[in-house]
């Protein structure tokens, strides 16, 4: 049975260039308001069924808050509708209902009556709300003196001890601290377990790899993409591309000291795999061509590069002496390229840093930071990490019966 | 995790809906409605250190000034005059402070509107309710001076009594929900009703009395039912009748009429009219607030 049906959602915003509040511009504005007409969604269908865990992607207006707010019943779609079955929770706006002159119990109570709880109900859990959200000292203090922290915690303690039989999750994972954030997503894990319906928006593709059944793709209001958690992060990262490529390229940085003998002057990323793409799968060839320009010959020089992950740590770090190749003097134009064969990452954006230095004294002669070069790989198939292993699993088959 | 919800039940969101899901709405979120009548009033009093008392004072204040200037400056012949004056202006004040109250409840909670789901009319029905608790409190004063002066309340006029209370509440909701929901597109509601309840107020029979007014169009051959057009003086002097206890001071010559003398079944009659006048207000209110509310997230 399908847990959320939406038929033909479509959301239309005005944007209104001249606001019109007051009576006495109404009636000189007989004609109405000056305004601009933006559609959110646009035709919108989607079944959820009961027990699924999906996760939505789109880059930031592509419409996916403004549809899981038509699902929760927040907004109210211009046309179409949504069939909701079961009690939603929705963790869209944390603490919302909150009433800063309130005590942290008091609005425990509202916030859960929002739920359409009851106040007979919530007694019941009051104990295993407040523990959750670890807020037993503070409980009885109006909530304005509560950190950001502290509000979220409670939202999320009530929303999720509720009993929801559907969960609707809006980033608000990002917040707290890694305790609360790994209590969540046990929590969440928790829900799955029992055959809850969950809908998750994020950024993190990771994540929705990691949690979800199936993932969605909004971009501009429509529905791009709907299947495996793999392939919609692939197209939504098409999407994300197809964004940024209309932003202004990176101005490449070329102020920085440098040798006056040698320069860089370019690092090219190739994919010889699939030259057209701007990102790779696991297990294509990558090379990365370091170009530079000797105006006078430089001996003993050598070339480095170091490939980080996304939280800035190496990911692997090797100079040409290391990789096999002794440099000769350099002089002139030259290229020294860096190449893989098999790349053996998985998913993610890489940065690449660069250098030229003099192998005697260790002295850099010139470099890239890695804020100018990436590379980035995605990840197509149901494992997850950063490592692409060349793992198989293999049964052993056993003629020894099990002893029962 | 005990699941105790029915998990069955289907919920629709769509830009339009039918009153009675309206309705049942409503009826899935009384609690709410309870819990945000309380937070109301929590939060009035919240730091005050007189609490509920205030609303205590506030007609006991009004009592004693209206009592100075009408009683004894006035020489009114109205005796008990406090009696009289109560009976007419707490109902009153319930209708004009649910009026007030209400027009503001939806812009004033717009941090809820596009964050939370509920059925949005709950906000100027939690107005009403606040309105109603005071008025219930302010009314133990009311019931106090009438023990004091030992006048006792005209038992014979309980039912025309307590259909006029249904119908001032159901009157009164149908407003707030109308005005709550034309002040999201007209901020200046809010000024006009300040205006329009004070002429509202003078044109009720509350200060003066239904005879003064009803005297005159007599007198010119009108109808006294055109003073019935303003639905709250029926509520109003039926309060009176039943609270204040009589029709009529003294007797012979000297006998001055007050109120109506048509008797019960005049004051159940016209009770009865407005009730029904009231349900379907509400009913209109509803269907009106349905249209208004698609656009409420955006507009406020």
């Amino acid at each position: 049975m399908d847990a959320i049906e939406a038929r033909g959602i479509s959301k239309k915003f005005r944007i209104v260039t001249e606001p019109v509040h007051t009576l006495k511009d109404r009636v000189l504005h007989l004609r109405g308001q000056r305004h601009e007409d933006f559609w959110a969604l646009k035709e919108l269908d989607l079944s959820v069924p009961s027990g699924q865990t999906l996760g939505m992607l789109g880059h930031n207006g592509s419409g996916k808050s403004t549809l899981l707010k038509c699902i929760a019943g927040i907004l109210l779609p211009t046309t179409g509708e949504v069939r909701v079955r079961g009690r939603i929770a929705s963790l869209l706006e944390l603490g919302a209902g909150f009433h800063p002159d309130l005590s942290g119990r008091e609005n425990v109570f509202i916030n859960a009556s929002f739920l359409g709880i009851s106040r007979k109900e919530v007694d019941k859990r009051l104990d295993e709300i407040i523990a959750f959200a670890g807020l037993e000292h503070f409980i009885d203090n109006q909530v304005k003196y509560y950190s950001s922290g502290m509000f979220v915690r409670l939202g999320f303690a009530v929303a999720v001890n509720v009993d929801p039989d559907i969960l609707l999750v809006d980033e608000v994972l990002a917040v707290g601290d890694e305790v609360f954030q790994q209590k969540c997503l046990d929590r969440v894990a928790e829900f799955q377990a029992e055959g809850r319906t969950i809908l998750f928006v994020t950024h993190g593709a990771d994540l929705v790899r990691r949690i979800c059944d199936r993932a969605i793709v909004l971009d501009h209001g429509n529905l791009v993409a709907d299947g495996a958690p793999g392939e919609a992060i692939r197209i939504y990262r098409e999407h994300l591309h197809g964004t940024l490529n209309e932003a202004a390229a990176p101005v490449a940085g070329e102020g920085h000291r440098h040798d006056p003998r040698i320069r860089i002057t370019g690092v090219e990323v190739r994919h010889p795999g699939r030259p057209e793409r701007t990102y790779l799968y696991a297990n294509e060839p990558l090379t990365i061509a370091v170009h530079f320009e000797a105006s006078a010959p430089v001996p003993d020089a050598l070339a480095s590069i170091e490939v980080f992950g996304h939280d800035r740590t190496v990911v692997f770090g090797a100079d040409t002496d290391a990789l096999g190749l002794d440099l000769p003097t350099l002089e002139g134009r030259g290229t020294i390229e860096f190449r893989v064969d098999s790349l053996p990452l998985l998913d993610g954006a890489y940065p690449v840093g660069i250098a030229l230095k003099d192998r005697a004294h260790g002295q850099m002669l010139d470099w890239r930071p890695p804020e100018e070069t990436s590379f980035e790989v995605v990840n197509r198939s149901r494992v997850v990490g950063r490592v692409a292993l060349p793992m198989t699993a293999t049964l052993i088959a056993s003629s020894i019966p099990v002893a029962s | 995790m005990a699941t105790s919800s029915p998990s069955n039940e289907l919920r629709l969101v769509a830009p339009r809906r039918t009153v009675s899901a309206h309705l049942s709405d409503l009826w899935e979120y009384r609690e709410l409605l309870g819990q945000l009548v309380r937070r109301e009033l929590k939060v009035k009093y919240r730091d005050s250190t007189l609490g509920f008392a205030w609303s205590l004072l506030n007609p006991a204040f009004v009592m004693g000034i209206y009592y100075l200037v009408f009683q004894v400056f006035l020489k009114s012949p109205i005796h008990p005059f406090p009696i009289w004056l109560l009976s007419g202006i707490l109902v009153w004040n319930f209708f004009s402070g649910s009026l007030a109250a209400g027009t503001g409840s939806i812009t004033a909670n717009n941090y809820l509107i596009g964050k939370v789901r509920f059925p949005r009319e709950v906000l100027p029905l939690a107005s009403v309710g606040a309105a109603a608790v005071h008025w219930f409190l302010q009314s133990l004063v009311l019931f106090g001076v009438i023990a004091a002066f030992q006048t006792g309340v005209a038992w014979a006029y309980i039912w025309p009594f307590l259909i006029a209370l249904v119908a001032a509440i159901v009157l009164a909701a149908s407003l707030a929900i109308l005005l709550g929901a034309i002040n999201v597109y007209a901020r200046d509601t809010t000024h006009l009703l300040e205006l329009t309840l004070m002429a509202w107020f003078w044109l009720t029979p509350i200060i003066w009395q239904w005879e003064l007014a009803a005297g005159k169009l007599r007198e010119h051959g009108i109808t006294t039912n055109l003073l019935l057009v303003n639905p709250m003086t029926p509520v109003i002097i039926t309060f009176q009748r039943f609270l204040y206890g009589k029709a009529a001071l003294g007797t012979g010559p000297g006998r001055r009429v007050l109120l109506p003398e048509g008797g019960v079944t005049w004051y159940l009659r016209n009770n009865v009219v407005i009730l029904a006048v009231s349900v379907v207000l509400f009913l209109l209110a509803i269907m009106l607030f349905d249209r208004a509310e698609g656009n409420f997230a955006e507009a406020i």
